[in-house]
């Protein structure tokens, strides 16, 4: 049963089409991202669930019920925005209970639930500090907390980590993981970082202007990339052209000197995607050259010249002689480690 | 580094502010020095100007009543300006930030443009509206049968006040709009996400972020308007005076600099005090909105 359902959503910017026919269900709970490359129409889609845009065309349910029909001041959704957006007049303690106030909880009530709040995301002592003299994450956290003490039916965030640095993010990923687990609030994220994406939710909705590429988990998005679009922008990847015989029994596709039974319903020519950590060298496969070997630490990272193309291998560091430089090798993989698609244009 | 380049880059700053610190001290503070010492000179019908040092002036202030009405009816004036200023000026401001950008950009033209307009020129406009029988609206009005007698307007202080408001109107919408930029452009959404209605937005979230822009041009339209000397000269003649306009008659009417140094002397003193007074007032009351 959905909790929030967006129906066929668009929003056009005059004779823009900046969000087109996007269908989304959000189980009660679930923590789902908005991954895509900036200016794709991830923040117009989350300020159309918010009610600050109304959507061209569709309908956006919260339990059932129209959303859109409802005021934003109304629809009791918990947002932090990029910037934070903290009332900087206010300390952090009224900044937290502004939202209580207008909900007319009386004041006892009030003071109790800002201080549980603000001591959730770790901020306990720091009641009485102005924004301005806050660290940015200190700042992430009291928006985080602003959103989460009105007890919001769904939990929206503009790309919240975006203006820390990379050792802070990673501890509010971790963080913000466990608030989310902890009190299980439904959330949808906004994030062009496709890490942070996959270690925080439990389904990614890839975006790439404006549609929606693939809804899915973390790991069928990066191991099932439903377009060339999803296996570019999910990690590295590597695209060989292939083609599928038909001609041949049993029928074989066929990237360079790299030949395997062919997946059921395709036939001609093929794109086939590889993760780099999961090609391996071996006596026969796709000839190749290695043109640089780059050691970093716990892996090995190889930038090949192979018959089909370019292709980049990634190897762990388990103490195993690696080939070098200049040296000429053999690129293989499983055929359950790559996904075949219908190659556009041929 | 050795001693002489040293010793080179330090003179350096001083001899590159050397031409504007000349004209700064030549225009502004020599004048300045000699006004207040103009205002010690003891004068006479007859005998002109005396260079010796006195009080004569200003126990002539500080004792005749006149003066007192006089500095009184400068400063109500200037103060009823500002507040006329702010109420117009700061929801103007607000409702401008708003409008989408073909129209902001014309309507804070239309806002600064008479700031290219003469003052003279803006107050005569008043005066042609409103002076006497011959006024334009006035005449309009009578005829109209809406009043009997011509509104008053010229030689009134309420006048005053509405023309002086009109010609500081811009200082007060750009100070305002300069605050208004430095809200952060989701903050009303913030508020209304928490439940916030549109009232509330603005007296509880956008007034005290933009109050220190307000503060800030009412400082400015105040000692601008405590100084005009223009638009009192044209609406309030000879018969309203206030401080400027009086220094003026004493210096080219009367001939009598001393007096009018004094008055000239006393004004400055009184603004400098008041700008500086409340500039650390404010910035001590928003320093967390400023930091
Ligand atoms: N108010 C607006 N008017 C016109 N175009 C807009 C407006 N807001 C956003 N856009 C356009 O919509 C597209 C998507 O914007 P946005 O949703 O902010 O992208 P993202 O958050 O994914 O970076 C961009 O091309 C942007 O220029
Ligand atoms: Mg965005």
């Amino acid at each position: 049963m959905a909790y929030l359902e967006l129906d066929r959503v668009a929003k056009q910017f005059g004779t823009q089409t900046v969000v087109d026919d996007f269908s989304l269900s959000v189980g009660k709970g679930e923590f789902i991202s908005f991954l895509g490359p900036s200016g794709c129409g991830k923040t117009t889609t989350l300020q159309m669930i918010a009610g600050f845009l109304d959507p061209t065309r569709g309908a956006i349910r919260l339990e059932g019920k129209d959303l859109t029909a409802i005021h934003p001041a109304k629809r009791g959704l918990g947002i932090v925005f990029q910037s934070y957006a903290l009332f900087p007049h206010m300390t952090a303690a009224e900044n937290v209970a502004f939202g209580l106030e207008m909900r007319g909880v009386p004041r006892g009530e009030r003071a109790e639930r800002v201080r549980a709040a603000l001591a959730m995301v770790g901020l306990a002592g720091y009641e009485d500090r102005h924004p301005r003299r806050m660290s940015g994450g200190q700042q992430q956290r009291v928006a985080l907390a602003r959103a989460l003490v009105i007890k919001p039916s769904v939990l929206l965030l503009d790309e919240p980590l975006s203006n820390l640095d990379a050792k802070l993010r990673e501890e509010m990923q971790i963080e913000l993981r466990q608030i989310q687990r902890t009190i299980g609030t439904t959330t949808i994220l906004v994030t062009h970082d496709q890490n942070e994406a996959m270690s925080l939710s439990d389904r990614i909705v890839v975006m790439s202007q404006g549609k929606i590429e693939q809804i899915g988990t973390p790991q069928e998005t990066y191991e099932k990339p439903a377009s060339a679009f999803v296996s570019q922008f999910l990690g590295k990847t590597n695209d060989f052209a292939a083609t599928i015989d038909r001609t041949v029994s049993p029928t074989q596709l066929v990237a360079g000197s790299w030949r395997a039974p062919a997946p059921a319903g395709l036939s001609g020519p093929v794109t086939v995607s590889v993760r780099p950590e999961r090609i391996g060298f071996d006596d026969a496969g796709l000839t190749a050259k290695i043109v640089t070997r780059i050691f970093q630490g716990n892996h090995w990272l190889f930038q090949c010249e192979s018959e089909c193309g370019p292709a980049i291998v990634i190897r762990q560091n388990d103490g195993q002689a690696q080939p070098g430089e200049g040296e000429a090798v053999h690129l293989t993989w499983r055929p359950e480690d790559m996904s075949v698609r219908a190659r556009a244009g041929a | 580094m050795s001693a002489a380049a040293e010793e080179r880059s330090a003179r350096a700053p001083w001899a590159l502010t050397a031409p504007a610190l000349m004209l700064f001290v030549g225009v502004l503070l020599i004048p300045l020095a000699m006004t207040v010492m103009l205002s010690f000179h003891d004068w006479g019908q007859y005998k002109g100007i005396e260079p010796v040092f006195i009080l004569k002036n200003w126990h002539e202030i500080a004792t005749d009543p006149y003066y007192a009405e006089m500095f009184w009816r400068t400063f109500r004036i200037a103060i009823l300006t500002t507040l006329l200023t702010a109420l117009l000026g700061a929801p103007e401001a607000y409702i401008l930030n708003r409008m989408s950008g073909r129209w902001k950009s014309f309507f804070l033209l239309v806002i600064l443009g008479p700031l290219l307009i003469s003052v003279v020129a803006r107050t005569l406009g008043w005066a042609l509206l409103f002076g006497g029988n011959n006024g334009l609206v006035n005449k309009l009005l009578m005829s109209l049968g809406a009043i009997r007698s011509p509104l008053p307007f010229m030689f009134t202080e309420t006048g005053m006040v509405i023309a002086l408001a009109h010609v500081m109107m811009p200082f007060m919408v750009l100070s305002v709009w300069a605050a208004l930029q430095r809200l952060d452009p989701q903050i009303e959404n913030a508020a209304m996400s928490l439940g916030a209605g549109p009232a509330t937005i603005i007296r509880r979230i956008v007034m005290p972020q933009i109050m220190p822009g307000v503060l800030s041009g009412a400082i400015i339209v105040f000692s601008l308007s405590a100084s005009a000397f223009a638009t009192p000269a044209i609406i309030g003649g000879r018969r309203l005076k206030v401080a400027a306009t009086l220094a003026y008659d004493e210096f080219l009417n009367t001939l009598n600099w001393p007096l009018g140094a004094a008055v000239a002397t006393l004004l400055l003193v009184a603004l400098v005090l008041i700008v500086v007074g409340s500039n650390a007032l404010i910035e001590r009351r928003y320093a967390e909105v400023f930091r």
